[in-house]
């Protein structure tokens, strides 16, 4: 039992990292932005796909694809910004971008159907099926390179927040826009280009999401956008550092509870939401955190 | 208290957005009036999207090519037929709304069931409320013929027996053959938890001991914990209650991952679905040795099969090993339905159910099907069939027509 427990802890720690790597754009789109990103559960699938064609098609390796992957999420994502959200305007902006969004993942989603049908893909490479030994187990490739991933992606978006000139000009203009554009800075650009960010480290969550699960469609992303808000939600909306300790928080809870209780696993993820949102109801970080130094 | 009011914002514009898809996908125009010279319109909900979309559009192909077979033959009784396809997104409550919509708003004359017990139960009773036969080939779990509705009929195979043959051939291995061990994930569904469950107190009874069995929820994004407590037991036999191919990818990949090598690995679905589970699976290799159980493979014996499997290629490519068994639960709806439109001369619903009642046996592509008092297929037998170096096979029951040697064990991973 011991080990079971110890084997459940180790891969509760290695899938948070994984959806940490997920809700990240989720959680810095919400903080600097406003916006609840409906649309991030397809954007993970559209990056799993981007993936997959540069894999199948092009036999990129999975990790390499994300040099091209991530540049064009991008794009997608400063695009999505100046189509949908950036004409929208007054005191329903909020609730309308949520629409606009849920119209961003409706596009996205018949887009894929039309191209790429509803079978499902897996990514494969030879890290997605082996694994190492460690403390008396095996650990997935795919999962320790996910979790070093998130990280690594978690640790950047701090560092452009908080060490470059472009992240004052997102803090400034998160703060307070009307004195941001007082001072110069081009806030909708700044928006945009952070849309732009969110998505881009979402391509690297689609990555590792397509590799770890046991295969993704187009419908995909609803199973994954309720899980992805509760744990941004959780975290507190807009706290990027929180987002992996929460992830790894619930995600240990559930694989703990699968020992005994698969079935209940699924309730106990929300049941945390629940409480912990009772007691601190701004989530366990606070959105203050992305929002002062 | 801020925080409160953009929150409350967000519920009702998201309701608001969900009312607003489900109003526009209810929305519909009306439906042609029945005549003489006008096609004979065939209604049915189908999960295009959605966690059945896979299983939705092989069953959308299997009705096309029913549709168009019976189109080239001049029909039936001298009129073409036309599907009316409505997409319910594998949503139990937009299946209800559908067939209330094909039957009172589109005016079908005839329905067609929809994918899996879980829509197949709501479906059939609005099709009942109505007056409509509801002949389906997707919905064989107890759930669907509890309320012992006079107007279900079910081509497909009655999910309680599917994994008998299994349960036949282990029994028939001498003792230093068989397994010592099994492990039973199950994901929580009608569809999987009888037949697991029964197949368990047969494999107990016989020495089997069980290593796991617990039920878990299909709908999270990996079974990565799950599998690595089943493979931390090294049972030498895994029976996977499984509805969809990305639960069995999830175990089999994690299976390799714990260097964890069964020498029995069945599933209760998604081994069935041809080219879509190799290419999610990861290949021939990976698939090696991978049994699951079902009424029909594409090599079935059959003229009527063989043309439809050559259709399906023909018209969507691949290879007969790639055509989803949906395809021929969906082909058999079509045939059985024709059959009684022909005898009875009509598409009066209460005239095709005595029909279907009347413990007549009917061809299908499936093989023969002959109707119980509930709607189950009396006449439908089991098998096993195993991916074996690319091939999809049938193995069990060893020495029925068409069956192969079975490897076993399985090669590893």
């Amino acid at each position: 039992m011991g080990t079971e427990i110890a084997h459940a802890i180790a891969d509760g720690i290695l899938g948070g990292g994984v959806y940490a790597l997920m809700a990240a754009g989720l959680t810095l789109i919400f903080g600097v932005l406003d916006i609840i990103n409906v649309a991030q559960g397809i954007l993970v699938v559209l990056g799993g796909y981007l993936s997959y064609v540069l894999s199948v098609h092009l036999h990129l390796d999975l990790l390499l694809g994300l040099l091209i992957t991530m540049p064009a999420m991008f794009v997608i994502g400063v695009v999505i910004y100046w189509l949908f959200i950036r004409p929208l305007r007054g005191a329903e902006r909020t609730s309308m971008t949520l629409l606009a969004c849920f119209a961003v993942a409706l596009i996205v989603e018949g887009a894929l159907y039309w191209r790429f049908g509803s079978n499902f893909v897996s990514l494969s490479a030879s890290y997605t099926v082996s694994s190492v030994h460690m403390f008396g187990f095996y650990l997935s490739d795919i999962y320790l390179i996910g979790f070093g991933l998130a990280v690594v992606a978690i640790a950047s978006l701090y560092l452009i927040l908080y060490r470059t000139k472009f992240g004052r000009a997102v803090r400034a203009t998160m703060q307070n826009q009307a004195a941001a554009r007082l001072i110069g800075i081009d806030v909708n650009r700044v928006a945009a280009v952070t849309f732009g960010i969110g998505t881009a480290v979402t391509a690297v969550g689609g990555m590792v999401f397509g590799a770890v699960s046991g295969g993704f469609n187009p419908n995909s992303g609803y199973d994954l956008i309720s899980r992805l808000l509760a744990i941004v939600i959780l975290a507190g909306m807009g706290s990027i550092g929180g987002a992996l300790v929460t992830a790894v928080f619930m995600t240990t809870a559930e694989a703990l509870v699968d020992i005994w209780q698969p079935n209940w696993s699924v309730a106990v993820f929300y049941l945390a939401l629940v409480i912990i949102l009772t007691v601190r109801p701004a989530g366990l970080f606070g959105r203050r955190a992305v929002r002062t130094q | 208290m801020r925080t409160h009011t953009p929150r409350a914002r967000y519920l009702a514009a998201g309701a608001s957005a969900v009312l607003a898809t489900a109003l526009i996908a209810a929305c519909g125009s009306s439906g042609s009036g029945s005549s003489s010279s006008s096609p004979i319109l065939i209604g049915t909900s189908l999960s295009l999207t959605g966690d059945f979309s896979t299983d939705g559009q092989a069953f959308e192909k299997g009705y096309e090519i029913w549709a168009n077979d019976v189109n080239k033959h001049g029909g039936l009784l001298g009129r073409k037929v036309k599907l009316v396809i409505l997409n319910d997104g594998s949503s139990p409550t937009q299946v209800d709304t559908n067939y209330t919509d094909l039957i009172t708003v589109k005016h079908v004359d005839l329905t067609f069931g929809p994918f899996s017990s879980l829509l197949t139960a709501p479906a059939a009773e609005v099709a009942h409320r109505y007056g409509f036969a509801f002949v389906e080939g997707a919905g064989g779990s107890p759930l669907v013929f509890s309320e012992k509705l006079p107007n279900v009929f079910d081509v497909a195979l009655p999910v309680a027996n599917s994994l008998d043959p299994l349960v036949n051939w282990l029994k028939s291995l001498p003792a230093g053959q068989r397994p010592t061990s099994a492990a039973y994930p199950i994901a929580n569904d009608p569809f999987t938890i009888l037949q697991v469950q029964r197949a368990q107190g047969f494999l107990q009874q016989a020495g089997i001991s069980t290593s796991y069995s617990k039920i878990f929820p299909e709908e999270v994004p990996d079974f990565l914990p799950n599998a690595t407590l089943v493979a931390g037991k090294k049972p030498q036999m895994v029976i996977l209650g499984s509805t969809a191919v990305p639960t069995v990818t999830s175990f089999v990949k994690a299976f390799a991952q714990q260097h964890y090598n069964p020498k029995i690995m069945l599933a209760t679905a998604g081994p069935d679905q041809g080219a879509a589970f190799l290419s999610a699976v990861g290949g021939a290799a990976v698939a090696n040795g991978v049994m699951v159980p079902n009424l029909w493979y594409p090599g079935y014996n059959d003229p009527t099969s063989k043309a439809m499997v050559n259709e399906y290629v023909a018209k969507y490519g691949g290879n007969a090993s790639g055509v989803n068994a949906d395809v021929a639960e969906a082909y058999s709806v079509g045939q059985i339905t024709a059959d009684a439109v022909t005898a009875t001369g009509g598409t009066s619903g209460s005239k095709i159910i005595a029909y279907l009642h009347g413990n007549r046996t009917f061809p299908s592509v499936e093989g023969p099907v002959q109707f119980n008092n509930l709607g189950e297929n009396v006449k439908a037998i089991a098998f096993v069939f195993q991916w074996q170096n690319g091939k999809f096979v049938q193995v069990l029951p060893v020495g029925a027509t068409g069956s192969v040697p079975i490897m076993y064990p399985k090669t590893n991973w």
